[in-house]
């Protein structure tokens, strides 16, 4: 199944992300799998929630 | 003409006395060096020194010591870009702690234990407390890893900024940052998400 992809994957696609845009057959595959997975949307908001701490982060290095 | 003011001078120096401290700490977790830091330290005083006139408002002087900071940082790495690289390539083999790299997952390809809830993405975290654990699990990535994961987060720089910099592959910076990010993620588990749930 060309869209279908491990959680294994899936987490190693939502690290990359942070770095870098991700082709447009790779953002699909990965929105079919958080929309069925249990594991990887919890992890993915892990993922979020170090964007966001890190974004706080900078600002307070700011001042 | 401007005449010299020793009063004045003072003031300068003390409130520069109080900023360096706290650019000092941003450096070293940059840089990784404890020189280099000291020295791109003190350029930015120096800067600063040549323009006086821009010390009023002690908030905007830090914004401004700061942004001055991270072009001398900048500096620093590209001129050390040689040194950087080969610390990158000590990283893996010196710690030997690999497994820090790699999510646990069974052999299908699941989540060997399902990663814990951190609560809302969107949570307020601007607390000292929070961010001491922050800069230490930062402070605790092998040097290369270090350095490159706060160019992107601290510098904001992008990756073929940063491969042009450091001269580095893509490739090469990639699994750095992913290897950062992993064991960031495994710091903040372990040091503050994990202790709510």
């Amino acid at each position: 199944m060309f869209l279908r992809r491990t959680c294994k994957e899936v987490a190693a696609l939502l690290i990359a992300r942070e770095d870098r845009d991700l082709p447009l057959a790779e953002r699909l595959a990965l929105r079919l799998h958080l929309a069925a997975c249990q594991a990887c949307p919890r992890f993915e908001r892990q993922l979020l929630t170090m964007r966001n701490a890190l974004r706080q982060w900078r600002h307070y290095s700011q001042e | 003409m401007m005449r010299p003011n020793p009063q004045n001078a003072m003031a300068i120096e003390h409130q520069l006395a109080e900023h360096r401290a706290y650019l000092l700490r941003f450096a070293r977790l940059q840089l990784r060096n404890e020189a280099w830091a000291e020295d791109a330290v003190s350029e930015t005083l120096l800067a600063a020194l040549a323009k006086p006139q821009s010390f009023g408002n002690q908030s905007q002087l830090r914004t401004w010591l700061v942004g001055i900071l991270k072009h001398k940082v900048v500096d620093t790495l590209r001129q050390r870009a040689r040194e950087v690289s080969l610390d990158s390539d000590s990283d893996g083999a010196a710690d030997g702690s690999q497994e820090l790299d790699a999510l646990p997952f069974l052999a299908s390809g699941r989540f060997a234990r399902a990663p814990s809830d951190w609560g809302d993405p969107e949570q307020e975290l601007s607390s000292h407390q929070f961010f001491q654990v922050l800069e230490a699990c930062i402070e605790k990535l092998p040097r290369a890893q270090g350095r490159v994961f706060l160019m992107r987060e601290w510098l904001e720089l992008s990756c073929p900024e940063i491969c042009k910099e450091l001269n580095l592959s893509a490739t090469n910076l990639y699994v750095q940052l992913h290897r950062a990010r992993l064991r960031l993620r495994e710091c903040l588990e372990l040091n503050w998400f994990g202790q709510a749930s």
